[in-house]
């Protein structure tokens, strides 16, 4: 059972934004990101320019936005929320395309349109551009907790074992007439779930195990990457 | 469902951020006192079953699907620090790498989906455990219960936060009711997994289970005479 060690949004590439340190990028992003929702909602013209500044980094980084804005389906359930805003909102009613709507309503439908893709697209940028180890060390050296750090490595360490094992269950259950998604097979799937915790966990306790084997004293060696 | 990038104003991401960072150092504390120096493996790898866990939809009605939360459900199998770092770390690393979450939102999502749901799932958990007899029986329908208010609490204290930083002139009622109603749907498909899985776990290995621990240490060893022919 190999076990990927790229993540599935990776880009491969060596743009300045591939090369720049991870922590920076973080910190980068999550400075833009506060800038931009705290923009006033009506202030397109200061939207637009965030979001050309976005757009610029984007490309610095070489990513095709094909490869980008398929990637950005995450977003739909907010997109329907914001769709639905300025009909379920009160307030003075406008006219758009025929249709009757509150006016703070659609501006803040806008509003949250813009601000969320930008976050989607900007967090999306950052995945793609970043390979998990080196956002661990970032995340290290931006203070973040030894521990909480550790959790994370093992998290993304494991993802793939653990998430083609839980394909591999529904696999077989598939291919003994079970629909995972109706409520009738739920017992079944749930006996699945059951049984995928008790290999998580018998998994934790042998990868344990073998780090103490191999001198684990509560801290992980500054390993760097072959 | 996470919550965007934009949907809360500034001041209340910051805000629930901190709120988020204060919780989850307090979880670590405690998490070393639930797992020791195993800490750090097992609950990587219960994080990432967490996360293997929600990649399951389940219908909601009206086309949509919602999917595990899971809080209570970890809360029961781990512990509930344990689980509020769990819950934290997939979380983190979902809106980092997969950018599903804002990233000025991780501590709303923390807050919300990481610390309330697991919260109240477990005291509702503990709660029902010193009610309900002293039998392993319980520990399912009692983690079935905790997951199922867990899930519309959380829908509440987002609306809560909605009203203190929303940004839309939506009525506070009905974003409430709208809430509930959806929430309650959502818990109630959230109770049946939790459940399940918490029976299935204790089946198979009641001593993994930590909200059942106490239930086996008061077990008395039995010895069966039994007669072979």
């Amino acid at each position: 059972m190999g076990a990927g060690h790229g993540h599935r949004l990776h880009f491969h590439g060596h743009s300045p934004v591939h090369r720049a340190p991870a922590h920076v990028k973080v910190l980068v992003l999550l400075g833009f990101m506060l800038v931009v929702v705290a923009t006033p909602r009506q202030a397109y013209a200061v939207l637009a320019a965030e979001a050309a500044v976005l757009l610029g980094v984007v490309l610095l980084s070489r990513v095709p936005l094909t490869y980008l804005l398929p990637r950005m389906v995450v977003e739909v359930p907010f997109v329907v929320f914001a769709v639905l805003m300025p009909f379920i909102s009160h307030g003075p009613r406008t006219e758009v395309l025929g249709l009757t709507v509150s006016e703070p309503g659609l501006v803040a439908g806008i509003a949250l349109l813009i601000k969320g893709s930008m976050g989607v697209l900007g967090a999306l940028t950052l995945a793609a551009t970043t390979e998990p180890q080196d956002l661990l060390r970032g995340l290290e050296r931006l203070r973040m907790p030894d521990l909480i750090v550790q959790i994370m490595g093992f998290m993304i360490r494991y993802l793939d074992v653990v998430t083609a094992e839980l394909s591999r269950m529904m696999t077989a259950l598939r291919s003994r007439g079970c629909d995972p998604r109706s409520p009738r097979h739920w017992p079944v799937l749930a006996r699945s779930l059951g049984a995928l915790f008790i290999r998580s966990y018998e998994r934790g306790e042998r990868v344990h195990l073998a780090m103490l084997s191999r001198g684990y004293d509560g801290r992980l060696p500054d390993m760097e990457r072959p | 469902m996470h919550v965007p990038d934009g949907f809360l104003d500034a001041p209340t991401s910051v805000a629930t951020g901190v709120v988020a960072a204060t919780a989850v150092a307090v979880a670590l504390r405690g998490a070393r006192r639930e797992l020791d120096d195993r800490t750090a493996p097992l609950a990587g790898l219960v994080a990432t079953f967490v996360f293997a866990a929600q990649m399951i939809n389940f219908p909601v009605g009206a086309g949509t699907s919602g999917h595990l939360m899971g809080g209570a459900l970890a809360a029961v199998l781990v512990g509930p620090w344990t689980a509020v770092l769990c819950v934290s770390v997939v979380l983190t690393v979902q809106a980092l790498l997969m950018a599903d979450g804002g990233i000025t939102a991780i501590g709303t999502n923390i807050t919300l989906i990481g610390i309330v749901t697991v919260a109240v799932g477990w005291s509702v958990f503990v709660l029902l455990r010193r009610l309900l007899p002293k039998t392993l029986a319980v520990v399912a329908p009692a983690a079935a219960v905790a997951a199922f208010v867990s899930v519309p609490v959380a829908a509440l204290v987002f609306t809560g936060l909605f009203a203190v930083g929303g940004n839309a002139p939506v009525d506070l009622g009905a974003v409430a009711a709208a809430m509930l109603g959806w929430h309650t749907v959502i818990g109630i498909g959230e109770a049946v997994v939790t459940g399940l899985v918490v029976a299935s776990v204790v089946a198979a290995r009641p001593d993994l289970v930590h909200g059942a621990a106490p239930l086996i240490a008061e077990r008395e060893l039995v010895t069966r005479k039994v007669d072979v022919s």
